[in-house]
């Protein structure tokens, strides 16, 4: 193998890199490894991908990090800027958009003092606006982190939001 | 014959997301038929059922495995399109959530038919905890003997793999899933080759959406014959999730046989929210056209929803009321479209910018009626020419706003009336 022994361990904790090596065997290819790759760096990087984490990345597949860092730019839950301690997904897509999804962009808009994809000065907080989440039958709804909000009022979004550390 | 409902009859029995729940519920006996006959006569049997792919695009299934070549230097794979990002759907994560191994059994036994050892779900990145439960289902599989090198002690070896997304509907399409799944942009690829003869990792494949799978398990459980006996007609057979959603009084997702007309639809989930008046119904996700209030006795079906100048696509059925604004609802659905083109092919690329842009400046009270006669030279420009079917989609939503509302709308501009007043779904001081 190549330059894995001198790859910064900081950057790409060793952890990421078992599991990915134990992934290896479900796929013909080693470039196929890349998106469970960049879930995995994106988490332990604390939400988003640094040139170097995609360097790391990079080095560690042995792909061209120019060609990781256009999977990442071309995929919305990746992030090459820095994001907030906590990631909100507000859906507006259509159906939520009915049932007042605007509405809550407005409300978060509100809690945070920033804009869409600008971190709050207190660093805890992002949100984005987002395309339909497949939970349109619990409209309007967000996501923060990994887990699913339904069923929202601007109420709920501030009790959620406040709840936030 | 009253409709037993079989998709979602695992819903409500939490002890089925085990293996254990699922056998005592009559689960794998699917599976082990399918293994006691020849693959040949599993994909007549899926053939002869009429199941139609209920992805999107509604191609034959049994057709689609006949495509793969028997004989083969190379391995072959199933793929199941688990990335369900068609707004307004929501089928499939009921699906996954609550019954994987309903999904697990119908991969088992589409590998069996075509000849392949290895099944990827690629399911989008943002259904966390579906993919939680997938993966479970997936280690309680193996460790039960139902997946692995021996599979139900036949000596048929079979994996399955969980691969998730990360953000993007075109990932969705068949061939930007297979090279998103290789590790690059979700890209759609020139066709043909088709995926049947060179798909994943330059491979025989078979992809199938997540609800087709799950047809496909209780085929194999019933028989070709129950599964044609529902539905309207030959060509449009089986049980049928509809997901509803928008302005209706209990969303959900329902079963029923493909088939139901919009009104018994519409009964069966409480009616218009608050009892209001329609407006307007998109019958099959955001790329499937509008109807209208005379729009409610089709029956939502393939060929029928087709006549009527729409689609089946996804049954995800969105429903405005009498004060949406129509304009507005399809300029969000543009934005969509605009935001999720891959940029490859220069019609969808900047028709669906065009007219995302076109819409902003009517609904805005920006627009004149010029701007509906631009609009209306525009779509017609946006897909047909291009790789994939997302030009073609996003023509859907405009073009039936201007067939069916091209007059109120000229009427509104002529009389300034946009922006329309902002519709509030959230009573102002209303205790939640
Ligand atoms: C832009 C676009 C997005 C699509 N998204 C999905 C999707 O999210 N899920 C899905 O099953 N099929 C989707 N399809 C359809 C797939 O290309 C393909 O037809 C389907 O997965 C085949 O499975 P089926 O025959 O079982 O329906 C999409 C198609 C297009 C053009
Ligand atoms: S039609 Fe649009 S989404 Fe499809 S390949 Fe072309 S540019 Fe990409
Ligand atoms: S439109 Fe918001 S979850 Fe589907």
């Amino acid at each position: 193998m190549t330059n894995h022994a001198t790859a910064d361990h900081s950057i790409l904790p060793e952890s990421v890199r078992t599991e990915i090596d134990a992934l290896r065997p479900r796929y013909p290819t080693t470039e196929a490894l890349l998106l469970p790759t960049l879930h995995r760096a994106q988490r332990a990087a604390g939400g988003w991908l640094s040139p170097e984490t995609i360097v790391a990345v990079a080095d560690f597949l042995e792909l061209p990090p120019a060609k990781v860092a256009a999977v990442v730019s071309f995929y919305d839950m990746f992030h090459d800027h820095p994001v907030g301690r906590h990631r909100i997904r507000l859906c507006t897509n259509l159906s939520c958009q009915l049932r007042g999804a605007e509405e809550l962009l407005e409300v978060l808009g509100e809690e945070f003092g920033v804009g869409e994809d600008e971190v709050s000065a207190d660093g805890r907080c992002s949100y984005v606006q987002f395309e339909c989440l497949g939970s349109c039958d619990t409209a309007p709804m967000m996501m923060v982190d990994d887990e699913y909000h339904e069923n929202l009022t601007p109420e709920r979004v501030r009790q959620i939001v406040r709840a936030l550390d | 014959m009253a409709f037993e409902k079989v998709l979602t009859r695992n819903v409500g029995h939490p002890e089925a997301l085990g293996v254990r729940g699922y056998r005592d519920r009559g689960g794998y006996d699917a599976l082990a038929r399918a293994l006691r006959m020849a693959p040949e006569e599993v994909v007549e049997e899926v053939k002869r059922s009429g199941l139609r792919g209920r992805g999107g695009a509604g191609f034959p299934c049994g057709m689609k495995w006949s495509f793969v070549p028997r004989q083969h230097p190379k391995p072959k794979y199933i793929v199941c399109n688990a990335d369900e990002s068609e707004p307004g759907t929501f089928k499939d994560r009921l699906l996954m959530e609550n019954d994987p191994h309903q999904l697990l059994e119908g991969c088992v036994i589409a590998g069996w038919a075509v000849g392949a050892n290895t099944t990827y779900i690629y399911i989008r990145g943002e259904y966390t905890k579906a993919a939680r439960i997938l993966e479970e289902a997936v280690r309680d599989a193996y460790a039960s003997g139902v997946l692995g090198e021996n599979v139900l002690g036949t000596g048929f070896r079979h994996d399955i793999h969980v691969h998730r997304g990360a953000g993007a509907y075109i990932c969705g399409e068949e061939t930007g899933l297979l090279e998103s799944l290789e590790g690059r942009l979700g890209q759609p690829r020139v066709k043909p080759p088709f995926p049947a003869v060179v798909g994943a990792f330059g491979c025989p494949t078979v992809i199938n959406n997540v609800e087709t799978l799950c047809c496909v398990t209780h085929i194999l459980q019933r028989g070709a014959d129950w599964f044609k006996g529902i539905g309207p007609d030959e060509r449009n057979t089986g049980p049928k999730l509809y997901a509803i959603s928008g302005h209706v009084e209990r969303p959900g997702t329902y079963e029923y046989p493909l088939g139901i007309t919009f009104r018994e639809l519409l009964e069966g989930c409480g009616g218009m929210y608050k009892g209001r008046g329609l407006k307007a119904y998109i019958p099959g996700g955001a790329s499937a056209p509008m109807l209208g209030v005379n729009d409610q006795e089709i029956p939502l079906a393939f060929d029928h929803l087709a006549r009527a100048g729409s689609m089946l696509g996804s049954a995800a059925v969105i429903v405005m009321d009498e004060t949406t604004c129509v304009v507005r609802a399809t300029l969000r659905l543009s934005r969509f479209f605009a935001h999720e083109s891959c940029g490859q092919c220069t019609p969808c690329r900047e028709g669906t910018n065009w007219m995302a842009k076109i819409l902003t400046r009517i609904e805005s009270g920006k627009g004149t009626e010029a701007d509906l006669d631009l609009l209306a030279s525009v779509v017609p420009n946006v897909g047909g020419i291009s790789l994939c079917a997302l030009g073609d989609a996003a023509q859907g939503p405009v073009k039936s706003l201007l067939a069916k509302f091209g007059d109120e709308i000229r009427d509104n501009l002529r009389h300034g009336r946009y922006p329309l007043p902002r519709q509030r779904f959230f009573d102002p001081g209303a205790a939640s």
